[in-house]
């Protein structure tokens, strides 16, 4: 095994707006006003409009998803939502190693994951934990991590 | 209030098949600018993958715009929110509140969701609730849980929500 507890996965970074929340609004037919106009995000008291909650949650998929590639699972996600995702700025998804399991032909590997501004304020919280074959896990070096 | 927990409410819904160009439009909100990965487009590629077939990004929602029981007209989210909660099911009055939040998911995964599934979303468990005060005054945090299965009865996902009124 050549990754170890404490270390990061790559990140997934994503310019928030309208150019973002409207597909997913597509999507997932979630056309609320604090994620379509400013005055609705300050009448709920935020600085404007803000991205939905859902997308972040996709966004931590995506973050696991690109590490772990097609035949890794992941086994359960979970995050609160702590700051708006406001227009404008970066979202940056991270995620950390914080335990590793064998088992059998598959590690299991518990991650702390979240989504943070450039900044570094922390919107999304959350933890999930993977699984993902041997052949492929063992083929991880450090310098794979993007550290 | 505090009895309604552990109690069920709702009503089961099920999803029309999900459709290939459903599953690619989904990956491409979720990564756009970035062309998505191939094991939600190309069927080709998916087909040499251990999924044997293009599948669903795991947080894909299938019961969007339309169910197997006809279009899902969203609310407007104008005016009152009084009676967004699950209280009204059980016909208890809701407390006063403005807004509705997503305050937060967790989700244990099961099988993954491909081209052609029917799925059916459980009625929903109110699982607690809770009260905080926060930077916008006193927050009622609701808990619920819903069991999303395939035509198969496999288990797709267990969703417990975390909704925040205020």
């Amino acid at each position: 095994m050549q990754i170890e507890v404490g270390q990061d996965i790559p990140t997934f970074e994503r310019m928030s707006g309208f150019h973002a929340w409207n597909r997913f609004a597509a999507v997932n037919d979630e056309f609320v006003p604090i994620h379509m106009d400013d005055d609705a995000g300050r009448r709920a008291g935020n600085p404007g409009a803000f991205g939905m909650g859902n997308l972040q949650f996709a966004y931590l998929h995506a973050a696991l998803r690109q590490w772990i590639g097609d035949d890794g699972q992941i086994l359960e996600v979970a995050c609160q939502f702590r700051a708006p995702n406001l227009r404008g700025l970066t979202t940056i998804t991270r995620g950390r190693i914080v335990a590793l399991r064998d088992q059998g032909r598959e590690t299991v590997v518990d991650l702390e994951v979240w989504t943070e501004t450039e900044e570094g304020t922390v919107m999304a919280p959350g933890s999930a934990t993977v699984m993902v074959p041997k052949s492929v896990s063992e083929g991880w070096a450090v310098e794979d991590l993007n550290l | 209030m505090r009895a309604l927990v552990g109690r069920t409410f709702g009503s089961r819904r099920r999803s029309v098949p999900i459709s290939l160009s459903d599953i690619r439009k989904w990956a491409i909100a979720i990564y756009y600018p970035e062309v998505p990965p191939r094991l939600f487009w190309d069927e080709e590629y998916a087909a040499t993958t251990s999924h044997g077939g293009v599948v669903t990004p795991e947080e894909f929602n299938p019961f969007a715009w339309f169910t197997a029981e006809g279009p899902v007209m969203a609310p407007t989210w104008e005016g009152p929110i009084r009676d967004s909660g699950p209280e009204s099911a059980f016909g208890v009055r809701s407390p006063d509140t403005t807004f509705i939040l997503n305050g937060g998911i967790e989700v244990s995964y099961g099988v993954r969701m491909k081209p052609g599934d029917v799925i059916t979303s459980s009625e929903t468990t109110l699982l607690d609730y809770q009260e905080r005060q926060s930077r916008l005054g006193l927050m009622l945090i609701t808990r619920t849980e819903a069991t999303w299965t395939n035509q198969n009865d496999q288990t797709v996902k267990v969703i417990r929500a975390i909704g925040i009124r205020y």
